[in-house]
């Protein structure tokens, strides 16, 4: 049977400021969701929230995978239950190799239960799983004994990071903003990878303001962010209208909730001049 | 006032050394006026900018004393012994030697390898031109005085104009005794042209054991020579380190020197370069992991005396519980070294919030045509990394010695013997506690 992963009424917040205000959503196993939204309404934090950022606190509301609970969990064990979260803006660890990174996270996720200092997979056995992947996606083989992320190139990052996707296998992933900073064959590489990985046992989100990706994975459904609401859902046509015509009739549609982001959006400006 | 009794390192507690030793005539000079300035220093104030971040209130030196005999039933729980093969190995405990032995055809080569209180009875002519003269003088300050004045014996290697030596050589100071003091000096003398690796550790048999290690290490690096040498300390957490060690590179020699400091209950070197001859260079690695409430102290020098020098010190601290570290930096540049080119770093991490370091770069220039660049770090373990680390199912603590361990790498990377990298990572991770 399939999985699935809920949210409910999920309210969250960062130093007691409210970003989102009851979002609602439901995907399950093998589907595509894109979502979508104007800049700063609240995507990345729900990505965040979703993996248990510890910045990020949840005020109200629920997250869970076929009626379990992640709010309590620590970020490992949501990894470990198979979420997975594309980062928008990649981390460098200074030091750490990219295979030696990528063997404790598999050896993890493979085996939820292991122990920090038990047996990691096997190396041959890894590495050449390892390779063949770095292959699909068009990453040359040097990038396994670099440090992670350190002195890539912003579109070297994302690669990465679906790199780790397709390591990984997860139930859930979410994919923020990968396509930004490709260049146009890499985002083909990275579509179609992506494309090749998902299938019954995957389901993605992915959050993008661009279309390329969802040319070739076609989103099932389509969700709207405003002011850290989602406020309409649709189909593929929906991220194609987005695409072509903006957030004007959005915003149009939902004039309360535009006002509240109008208004978020002067205080933040506010709070700028304050500062500085 | 009652006379005081006869501690450790008093007056009659030497003399009664001196009795058993029954060494050589220049040796017991040599002695004889370490002691002397020893009394002497010990009625001047150390100097504050080397040592007052260091507290020596707790240490009392009457506590402790050299061994009048070896205990040969100590085990030693070692690091760096298995992991390569050697081609001569010295080990002392509580001061004795305990085991020596070097390849036949090195030894052939006429090759010296063993301990200094047998090789100053044959080999005057070899040693006392360097013992205690040129690298580490006995009136530097009250603990080199101290050394010279009871030095208990301590590896020695020489190696003759030309010799290659390619498989490294191991030396293990070891401490098995209650209350024990070890004076051990590491005397290494390359002549013209040679080269070898030399990779030393201390270690202590219990862990809950008090030591005391007052040591020398005196590096000579002669013309085009190439020396490797690593110090891996490994006390217990009860045991005082508090040593002097110095490198002389001469003429195109080259001196690639690690440090490791993982042990001790208070440790602070001393640690000195002298690039003596046009053309020498030094490369100094620093390794250190200060955790409970240990206090790891270093005071590291690069000095240029010859015009077209080179020196490059890197050290990595890592800092937990109620830990510090303390390390003071300085490059020096003589007049008639010009177009020197010195480099001084030293980077930390703090893992928790109520270790402390204090990391003081400094140059003194006195020649115009130079490149030195100095600089120090101290920063947190950033919760964005162990975030991200996390989201692909590490555990906090798997995580943060990720970052611990990727951090070392920066050292790591420039360490050119593997079984070293590879022991030190080992270390690291079992002081983590990654696999208990
Ligand atoms: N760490 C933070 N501290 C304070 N405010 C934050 C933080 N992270 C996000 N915010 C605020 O939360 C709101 C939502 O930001 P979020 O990054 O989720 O937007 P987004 O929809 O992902 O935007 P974009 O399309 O630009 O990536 C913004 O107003 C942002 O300024
Ligand atoms: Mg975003």
């Amino acid at each position: 049977m399939s999985s699935v992963l809920k949210i409910e009424k999920l309210w969250v917040a960062i130093d007691d400021k409210q970003i989102l205000k009851g979002v609602d959503l439901e995907v399950r196993q093998g589907e595509i969701h894109a979502l979508m939204g104007p800049n700063g309404s609240g995507k990345s934090t729900l990505a965040y929230a979703l993996m248990g950022h510890p910045k990020y606190e949840v005020t109200e509301g629920t997250i869970s995978i076929d009626g379990v609970s992640l709010n309590e969990l620590e970020p490992d064990a949501r990894a470990r239950m198979g979420l997975f979260l594309a980062f928008q803006y990649p981390v460098t660890i200074p030091g750490v190799k990219v295979a030696d990174f990528l063997r404790h996270a598999v050896s993890n996720i493979r085996n939820p239960e292991r122990k920090e200092g038990e047996g990691l997979l096997p190396m041959r056995d890894f590495r050449k799983e390892l390779r063949s992947r770095m292959d699909e996606l068009g990453i040359e083989q040097e990038f396994a004994r670099r440090y992670l992320n350190d002195g890539f190139s912003g579109g070297e990052k994302k690669r990465m990071e679906i790199l780790q996707l397709a390591m990984l296998r997860p139930r859930f992933a979410i994919l923020d903003e990968t396509d930004s900073g490709l260049d146009s064959d890499a985002v083909r590489f990275v579509s179609e990878a992506i494309s090749r990985l998902s299938g019954p046992d995957m389901a993605i989100i992915i959050i993008t303001h661009h279309e390329r990706l969802l040319e070739i994975n076609k989103p099932q459904q389509t969700h709207v962010m405003l002011a850290g609401r989602i406020v309409e859902h649709g189909d593929a046509r929906l991220a194609h209208e987005l695409h072509d015509q903006g957030y004007a009739g959005i915003r149009a549609r939902h004039p309360d909730v535009a006002a509240e982001e109008e208004a978020q959006a002067v205080k933040n400006e506010t709070h700028a001049v304050v500062k500085t | 006032m009652t006379p005081a009794p006869s501690t450790g390192f008093d007056a009659k507690a030497f003399e009664r050394f001196v009795a058993t030793r029954g060494e050589p005539g220049w040796v017991v000079d040599l002695r004889r006026r370490s002691f002397d300035l020893y009394r002497q220093k010990l009625q001047e104030p150390l100097t504050p900018e080397e040592w007052k971040r260091v507290d020596l209130r707790p240490l009392q030196p009457n506590r402790f004393s050299p061994a009048a005999d070896i205990s040969t039933a100590a085990q030693f729980e070692t690091l760096l012994e298995n992991r390569a093969s050697f081609a001569g190995v010295v080990s002392h405990v509580d001061g004795h030697c305990s085991a020596q032995k070097l390849d036949d055809r090195l030894a052939a080569r006429g090759v010296l390898l063993g301990s200094l209180t047998e090789l100053v009875r044959e080999h005057r002519e070899i040693l006392e031109p360097h013992l205690l003269t040129r690298a580490v003088r006995p009136d530097a300050d009250r603990f080199t005085a101290w050394h010279a004045a009871f030095w208990t014996g301590g590896t020695v290697l020489y190696v003759p104009r030309g010799v290659a030596i390619d498989e490294p050589l191991y030396s293990l100071i070891g401490l098995a005794k209650a209350g024990g003091a070890d004076l051990s000096h590491t005397l290494v003398i390359l002549e013209d042209g040679a080269s070898a690796t030399l990779l030393e550790e201390t270690s202590s048999a219990a862990t809950d054991t008090a030591g005391l290690h007052v040591g020398a290490v005196e590096l000579l690096v002669g013309p085009g020579a190439n020396l490797r040498y690593v110090q891996l300390q490994n006390w217990n957490s009860h045991t005082w380190h508090l040593a002097r060690q110095a490198g002389v590179v001469e003429r195109d020699g080259t001196l690639q020197w690690t440090l490791a400091g993982l042990g001790s209950r208070l440790s602070h070197i001393h640690q000195e370069v002298t690039l003596a001859g046009q053309g020498a260079s030094a490369e100094v690695n620093g390794v250190t992991f200060a955790t409970g409430r240990q206090l790891l102290s270093y005071y590291t020098q690069q000095t240029h005396k010859a015009p077209n020098t080179r020196s490059d010190l890197l050290y990595k601290d890592v800092l937990r519980d109620e830990a510090r570290v303390v390390w003071r930096g300085m490059i020096r540049v003589d007049a008639e070294a010009q177009k020197t080119d010195g480099y001084q770093r030293n980077d930390s991490l703090l893992l928790s919030p109520d270790c402390r370091v204090d990391a003081i770069p400094g140059l003194e220039i006195e020649a115009d045509d130079v490149r030195c660049t100095h600089g120090a770090t101290a920063g947190r373990v950033d919760a964005e990394q162990i975030f991200y680390c996390m989201c692909r199912g590490l555990s906090r603590y798997e995580a943060m010695h990720m970052i611990v361990e990727g951090f070392f790498h920066g050292v790591y990377d420039r360490i050119a013997v593997e079984a070293v990298r590879e022991t030190l990572s080992r270390a690291v991770e079992r002081k983590l506690g990654i696999g208990r």
